[in-house]
């Protein structure tokens, strides 16, 4: 019998070491894609490689981080969020006019839209409903709402915005020491407090937290929350770069933050999230996006075919390694 | 105190009044219904302090609906839970965790994404604040130290890497971490269930030492030796109710599975005992955890059954011989085309979208083709034929699936496996829930069609069905333990196999 425990144990630590290895090996591939992805610009245009080049090629990556993040926390609690795109054009809108002609107004509007999400967080527990259906219809309402305050492309960015955005370091350009802050702070909130442990629990066994007489309302209801202030600090960064607004402007968003999650190294159910992954991941689809294209002379019309493209590959190298882990 | 009063009148003599005031909790007339399903009925329990009570019963004889109760995941239809002499009129999970109320359930309640520690963190409110993880991490191990000497889990392994014994240790050590809850009664649901010998023995030593302390606890066991040898009292419970309960050394193994299989026995139809002789062969399977040489024989014209406890593998191996029927398998043949009837007909057996018609016509579509479609005419004389045989009560066979009671939409499922050209019929616990009156026109046709020629293999959790069979296979841990024919076939022999303890 003693025999057959200490064998036991063997395997138990083997099978575990070898759960350990795979796991290890699946955060390291958002770092590893960004690498990747870096070493073509690099080889593709070495002049890239500068402060100025990257401060120029990860202009965008801020406001794709940030939604990334948002989205990451619904994500955390085995929901969708398909209205992240517009409602981050919807925040754009918002600060282009209400947030720079009349700010409190701005500032209630904003604050009063993460209520919103709060709000369909606790529609969504309490009514049973999927997350899909709930969050594409919102995203109809956030569009129609972007256009009745912006119809035509314009407004300005708030000047204190403006400036914010167009910080310039020394040494280090401005998007990586952002990514690097967004990253760190959500990986505290997220995997070091005691409540972030509540958070992502009720995705990986929300009855157990039940059984332990958790909230799974609350639990819900956070999450949406971050969701939205997440997304609205991503409409706000993107609006504070382009310095003005559009209705339409942050569409792709929806999409490229799931990719971004599911590329850093996150799952669709199970509460299996990495905030650190996520931004590695909106970093590696910004630059993927658009400069790796130019820099390999795609024509412009082919480039939204070609970001398509790349974020199959991606994406798929992605699956293979997590199935290599069953 | 009013409360205390009402008691003394309640309860006849003052000894029974002393030990109330005693109990850690008490359950008085708890009534419990699921649906139109009694669960419990009137059951009255209680633990004392610094006691083990042992609770043991055959499957769906209320055992885990007590425990959910005492736990507070549940509340009872009607009845009292009294906690300490004192009435809970709001028992609920976080009043049961206050007074000291801990239950580790039979399903895993880990979260599989998150670390050893962090899952002690989930069950303890009061971790918080800076250092939080060193102090949970300090509190697990300290207590996996205490419980299994030699465990070799780290409090930052994630929980779902662990093997499913070390994640029952890490689930039952938790249940026993103090921090400002009082640690009064933990409830301990199959606790053995995933852990080998040697980490069973610790277990149950450590929760001596902790009755011994002066706690007290429920233990729930399928394995007799250890309720017999661990409990102070024993609790056992059939059909939702309270059988017997006395002092641990007033039982033994025999006596308990007398108790928990009911005193009376079935009258067996001595007419069909008197079996012809075997057809040819349609299927013979090994499990997959079969160790020796047992296997199931099953030949033209047999019912076979399937028992033993619930999930010991029975539906494994049903589904293997499925798998096996359109593509070979090791260790299992099969020489005839098979159907299945589900068990749980709404997940596994129901088109919910589709007519009764179509749900039938499903498993027979090749025969019911005219050229490269479905003749409607033949799928409606297909449906009407087995409407007519079966019994299945509707006024037009082309409404929705649904528009039929429970019972009648499995004998839409049956007409669906036997109207079709499988010789071998595989029915994975298909009675549950299903009215008496449908039940023995089914058994019947079963018998019919059996004759026949056709081979039914049957798994079922309700042994009165087994007598229907010829030969019933016994089913523990997925390997098969006993091979029992009709005439030597009691309830008794099978509870006696299926809590066989030399596992």
């Amino acid at each position: 019998m003693t025999a057959a425990a200490i064998e036991n144990q063997l395997k138990g630590a083997s099978t575990r070491n070898a759960a350990a290895r795979a796991r290890l090996l699946r955060s390291l591939l958002p770092a590893l894609s960004l690498a990747l992805v870096l070493l073509a610009i690099a080889w593709l245009n070495p002049r890239a490689i500068s402060y100025f080049g990257f401060s120029l090629m990860l202009n965008l990556a801020i406001p794709i981080a940030l939604a990334t993040i948002a989205q990451m926390f619904v994500i955390a609690g085995n929901e969708l969020d398909l209205s992240i795109g517009t409602f981050v054009g919807f925040v754009g809108c918002v600060t282009a006019t209400w947030l720079k002609d009349a700010p409190l107004l701005g500032i209630v509007v904003l604050a009063g839209s993460i209520g919103v999400y709060a709000l369909l967080g606790a529609l969504i527990h309490m009514r049973n409903l999927p997350s899909i259906v709930v969050t594409l219809g919102m995203s109809f309402v956030w569009q129609g709402l972007a256009i009745l305050i912006l119809p035509k492309p314009g407004g300005k960015a708030p000047d204190w915005l403006l400036s914010l955005m167009a910080f310039k370091p020394p040494f280090i350009p401005f998007p990586i020491i952002a990514a690097l802050l967004i990253a760190v702070v959500v990986h505290f909130g997220l995997m070091r407090t005691s409540y972030g442990v509540i958070l992502r629990g009720s995705g990986g066994n929300a009855a157990a937290l039940k059984r332990a007489g958790w909230s799974l309302l609350k639990t819900k209801i956070v999450l949406f929350a971050l969701t939205g202030l997440f997304g609205v600090l991503s409409g706000m960064a993107l609006i504070g770069i382009t310095t003005s607004a559009d209705a339409n402007i942050g569409n792709g968003y929806t999409l490229l933050a799931i990719a971004g999650v599911i590329l850093g190294g996150g799952e669709f159910v199970g509460g299996r999230v990495s905030p650190i992954g996520a931004v590695l991941g909106a970093l590696t689809l910004a630059l993927a996006a658009s400069p790796l294209l130019t820099f390999m002379h795609i024509p412009p019309d082919w480039q939204v075919a070609a970001n398509g493209a790349i974020l199959i590959i991606v994406l798929a190298a992605r699956v293979l390694i997590s199935r290599r882990e069953r | 105190m009013p409360q205390a009063n009402a008691d003394i009148i309640r309860l006849d003599g003052a000894e029974k009044y002393f030990g109330a005031a005693n109990d850690i909790i008490r359950l008085d007339g708890a009534e419990k219904y699921f649906g139109a399903v009694r669960a419990l009925s009137g059951v009255d329990f209680h633990v004392g302090a610094s006691e083990c009570v042992g609770l043991v019963g055959h499957n769906g004889a209320g055992k885990s609906t007590l425990m959910h109760m005492v736990a507070g995941t549940l509340v009872p239809d009607s009845g009292k839970i009294v906690v300490r002499g004192a009435t809970e009129e709001n028992f609920s999970v976080p009043r049961a965790q206050q007074l000291g109320i801990r239950c580790v359930f039979q399903e895993l309640s880990l979260c599989p994404n998150l670390s050893v520690a962090e899952n002690t963190r989930i069950n303890h409110p009061s971790l918080t604040g800076l250092g939080w993880r060193r102090k949970a991490a300090d509190l697990i191990v300290a207590k996996l130290d205490e419980i299994f000497p030699d465990h070799g889990i780290s409090a930052f392994d994630i929980a779902g890497d662990l093997s499913i014994g070390r994640r029952q240790m890490v689930e039952v050590a938790r249940a026993f971490t103090l921090t400002q809850d009082p640690l009064e009664l933990v409830i301990l649901d199959e606790p053995t269930s995933s852990l080998d010998a040697h980490t069973a023995g610790q277990l149950l030593a450590f929760v001596r030492r902790f009755v011994a302390g002066g706690g007290s606890c429920i233990l729930i066991s399928h394995v007799l030796g250890e309720v017999l040898q661990n409990a102070d009292r024993i609790v056992v419970m059939r059909d939702g109710k309270v059988v017997a309960a006395d002092a641990a050394k007033s039982f033994d193994r025999d006596r308990l599975v007398t108790i928990m299989g009911g005193a009376e026995r079935h009258q067996k139809t001595a007419a069909e005992t008197a079996k012809t002789e075997a057809g040819p062969l349609r299927v013979r399977a090994r499990p997959a955890r079969q160790q020796d040489g047992k296997e199931l024989v099953a030949h033209a014209g047999e019912i076979i059954g399937l028992a033993g406890l619930a999930g010991h593998g029975q539906t494994d191996l049903l589904l293997a011989i499925f798998t096996a029927a359109q593509r070979s398998r090791a260790g299992i043949e099969v020489t005839a085309p098979v159907a299945l009837v589900a068990g749980d007909r709404q997940s596994d057996g129901i088109f919910p979208q589709w007519s009764i018609s179509e749900n039938i016509g499903i498993r027979s579509l090749a025969r019911l083709r005219s050229g490269f479609l479905i003749s409607p005419q033949r799928e409606a004389e297909l449906a009407d034929f087995w409407q007519k045989k079966i019994g299945i009560r509707t006024p037009d066979m082309t409404n929705n699936i649904f528009s039929l009671s429970g019972g009648n939409q499995q004998k839409a499922l049956f007409a669906r496996a036997l109207g079709s050209d499988a010789k071998i019929v595989l029915m994975d616990d298909p009675m549950r829930g299903v009215d008496i009156g449908t039940k023995l026109e089914v058994y019947d046709l079963v018998r019919e069609e059996a004759r026949r020629g056709r081979t039914f293999l049957w798994y079922t959790t309700e042994t009165e069905e087994l007598d229907n069979c010829d030969h019933v296979y016994v089913f523990k841990n997925g390997r098969i333990v006993a091979n029992l024919r009709r005439d030597e076939l009691t309830e008794e022999k099978i509870i006696q196999s299926s809590f066989g303890d030399a596992a």
